[in-house]
């Protein structure tokens, strides 16, 4: 029962709770009617078991206390909920695909959910130039499956793609497994349409390659997790659909091996590398014990793992640079074992391991969640260090996007322990921040890293950031309580 | 004990298939092609026997155009010893399966092959036919759908057969030909220095020519393809009145 378990679980979540805003105004039935009158009564949700899959987050670590959820179908709706919101203090959580991992999407207090799941129409898409518009709450899969039709891809690509929005993926600025190859969403971005706390709409929806018109105003909708407006279109640039697809997964013994692998890679695979992950044994193990129909590609168990996609646009070239790759790492004994697959399925298999890992954790008891960037060649270090530091009563796994510098670290224990978490933080963050690393690589702020934010950005960005958000929101009705550090704070 | 195994190469399996405007077959340019899953399965079978000691040398083969030798490479890299490609580039339309079946009853001959293991059909035609039709041309024994199988002695195999009513267990004697269910085991994956490796391993290229006493023509011609039919919408009704008008209206209340 949800409610014993948010019992059991509310009062970790905030290293310091915020209290309510009491600006806000409570919904009352003069809000009701004006909702169900501007989207219709399928488009309000009241009842409470209905509302449980818009209050609680994925990870069922952040319960909010909403009496009420909307679907917009329409920029111009949410121009007129935001309108009538901002006139009546009423807050908003924006929410996609509701996949987020820092209790970013999900109610704190009584914010009204604000869902964009019913915009999820795909408005045009030009083969040419392989660039493609749609409303925010296009799940990503569908994107992907409507782009393949036409011989094109994504340029991003996630665990989540079953449920995450791309409106979401905007707006948290998601990196994901191919960032390594296609960039990021800043650069693969070239439109976005979204409304301001006042009911705004701000139009900067061009498809173009290149426009120096002025500031780039979508890079700030971009990444700031729904506080400085709602993103309700955009469009976005697709590469082709590689012709040649290909995985590997090797085991090595230690994470000095990793880093060859990756350095060679990047030698011989060159233009057609398209991802580089890692594990380490423990995430391996994780998934075997947790995910259904999965098993070690490998004969062995070892330290690490690795996997090495390309994609190209001939198989035979990209065979002949995987054969000359393979054969470097055997001849200089970099990698101890390794497998190539063979065929789609294989290639599935491969990597539903790798994109197992969260919820393998997740089903394995509680998880305590950490994203950081740091140098590439100290990626592990602090998950060896961690184990020390908190013994054997939790298990710490290191896995992400090598590549990228993106360390995803990971402490497992069967149930919510205060002792241990209060080993792990700030002593995480200190660390990062002594490495000149960030808090969070990719996963955003959310609430759960709002006073950790000082840790990677200084005094002056913060309040440069808090300036921005008045202009973009004076009253701070969007999405309230994220990010940005709150004024006012009380410790538990 | 020298083994044969057939290995055809196919659409990939998780691939969605297209038909073809003209409606004479599927989209295969620009498709994935991988090695029939069943056949991954008699490869797989072959090299657990042979790391059991029961087997000494597994033959790869595949009746089909040039590409066919990657599929050969991957027998390979699972574990095959040698292979062999019977060249069909010259002929147009492909090989059915009596024809397949007659050129691997030559081969068995010409290679001295005690054991036959195929997958039990193929994902693009599902015929269904070749395993069969090999053990009749030889005379041999013959055991399909393979869900299991043990060694009894030297010349004896317990089968295990998927049917319709369940499980039926035949004990097998040599030489046999064997096709592979998909239970009957989890193919490995081609490890990096087995595929180096394959590189070494001798491929024999022959052609159709190379066997003038076979009558290879095709006897079956296909008229169209066609997808199956899409499904049709759903209807949705918005409130409990409406679904009892819907129902009437189509006859479904007494």
């Amino acid at each position: 029962n949800c409610l014993n378990k948010q019992s059991k679980y509310q009062s970790r979540f905030y290293q310091s709770v915020p209290i309510r805003n009491p600006n806000f105004a409570k919904i009352d039935e003069n809000d009701i009617s004006f909702f169900e009158r501007t989207l219709g009564i399928n488009n309000i949700i009241k009842d409470e078991s209905r509302l449980e899959k818009y209050n609680i987050d994925w990870q069922r670590k952040y319960f909010g206390k909403s009496k009420l959820a909307i679907l917009v179908n329409s920029t111009e709706q949410t121009s007129t909920i935001l309108k009538y919101c901002n006139e009546r203090n009423l807050a908003i959580v924006p929410q996609g695909g509701n996949t987020g991992l820092v209790g970013g999407s999900v109610p704190v207090f009584d914010e009204i959910v604000l869902s964009l799941e019913k915009m999820n129409q795909i408005k045009s898409f030009d083969p040419f130039s392989g660039i493609v518009t749609c409303e925010s709450g296009v799940i990503l899969e569908h994107l992907e499956t409507y782009l393949n039709e036409h011989d094109f891809t994504i340029p991003l690509d996630l665990g989540a793609k079953g449920s995450c929005q791309i409106g979401g993926n905007l707006s948290t600025n998601a990196g994901g497994l191919r960032l390594l190859r296609y960039g990021s969403l800043r650069g693969t971005v070239l439109g976005v349409e979204a409304v301001l706390a006042n009911g705004t709409v701000i139009d900067c929806l061009t498809s173009l390659r290149k426009d120096n018109t002025g500031y780039d105003l979508k890079q700030l909708f971009i990444g700031s997790e729904g506080t400085l407006g709602i993103i309700t279109q955009l469009s976005i640039l697709c590469p082709n659909k590689p012709k040649a697809a290909n995985v590997a997964f090797f085991g090595c013994k230690d994470f000095d091996s990793i880093l060859k692998i990756f350095r060679n890679a990047k030698q011989q695979l060159g233009e057609i590398l398209s991802a580089c992950e890692f594990l380490d044994n423990s995430g391996l193990e994780y998934v075997l014990n947790h995910i259904n129909g999965t098993r070690n590609p490998l004969e062995k168990k070892y330290p690490f793992y690795m996997l090495i996609e390309t994609h190209g646009s001939n198989l035979q070239h990209d065979q002949q640079k995987l054969h000359t790759f393979i054969n470097n790492l055997l001849e200089k004994e970099i990698v101890s074992d390794g497998v190539f697959a063979q065929d789609l399925t294989q290639f599935k298999s491969i990597w539903k391991i790798r994109e197992s890992i969260p919820s393998a954790l997740q089903h394995a008891g509680y998880v305590y969640k950490y994203d950081i960037s740091l140098p590439v060649s100290c990626l592990y270090e602090i998950v060896e260090i961690l184990q020390k530091r908190i013994g054997n009563k939790a298990k710490v796994i290191g896995y992400g996007h090598l590549g990228d510098g993106n360390l995803h670290l990971n402490v497992s224990i069967p149930k919510f322990s205060q002792e241990i978490l209060n080993q792990i933080e700030p002593f995480v963050y200190e660390y990062t921040e002594q490495n000149r690393g960030s808090i969070s690589a990719e996963h955003g702020i959310g609430l759960m890293k709002t006073e950790a934010l000082h840790y990677s950005k200084s005094q002056n960005a913060i309040e440069l950031m808090n300036n921005i958000k008045t202009i973009f929101d004076p009253k701070g009705i969007l999405n309230p309580y994220k990010v940005l550090p709150t004024k006012k704070l009380n410790s538990p | 004990m020298r083994t044969l195994v057939g290995v055809k190469r196919v659409v990939d399996y998780a691939v969605k298939i297209r038909v073809r405007p003209d409606r004479l077959g599927i989209e295969l340019g620009n498709v994935k092609m991988s090695m029939n899953p069943f056949d991954e399965i008699a490869t797989e079978q072959a090299i657990r026997m042979k790391e059991k000691g029961f087997i000494k040398e597994i033959v790869a083969v595949s009746v089909g155009p040039k590409q066919a030798v990657e599929t050969l490479r991957t027998s390979l890299a699972m574990g095959a010893d040698r292979a062999i490609h019977v060249d069909t580039s010259n002929i147009e339309t492909e090989l059915e399966p009596l024809s397949i079946a007659k050129i691997m009853k030559e081969l068995v001959s010409i290679e001295k092959i005690d054991l036959v293991i195929l997958g039990k059909q193929s994902i693009d035609g599902d015929n269904n036919q070749t395993g069969q039709m090999v053990a009749a041309l030889l005379g041999w024994p013959q055991a399909t759908f393979a869900s299991s199988v043990e060694t009894i002695s030297a010349n004896q195999l317990r089968v295990s057969r998927e049917i319709d009513d369940g499980l039926e267990t035949l004990v097998v004697p040599l030489p046999a030909v064997l096709t592979a269910d998909l239970r009957l085991n989890e193919p490995r994956y081609a490890t990096l220095p087995n595929i180096m490796k394959a590189k070494q391993k001798p491929l024999k290229t022959l052609t159709t020519a190379d066997f003038p006493s076979l009558s290879l023509n095709s006897r079956i011609r296909t008229i169209t393809v066609d997808p199956p039919s899409t499904r049709t919408a759903g209807v949705r009704v918005q409130t409990t009145e409406e679904l009892f008008e819907a129902l009437r209206s189509k006859g479904f209340l007494a």
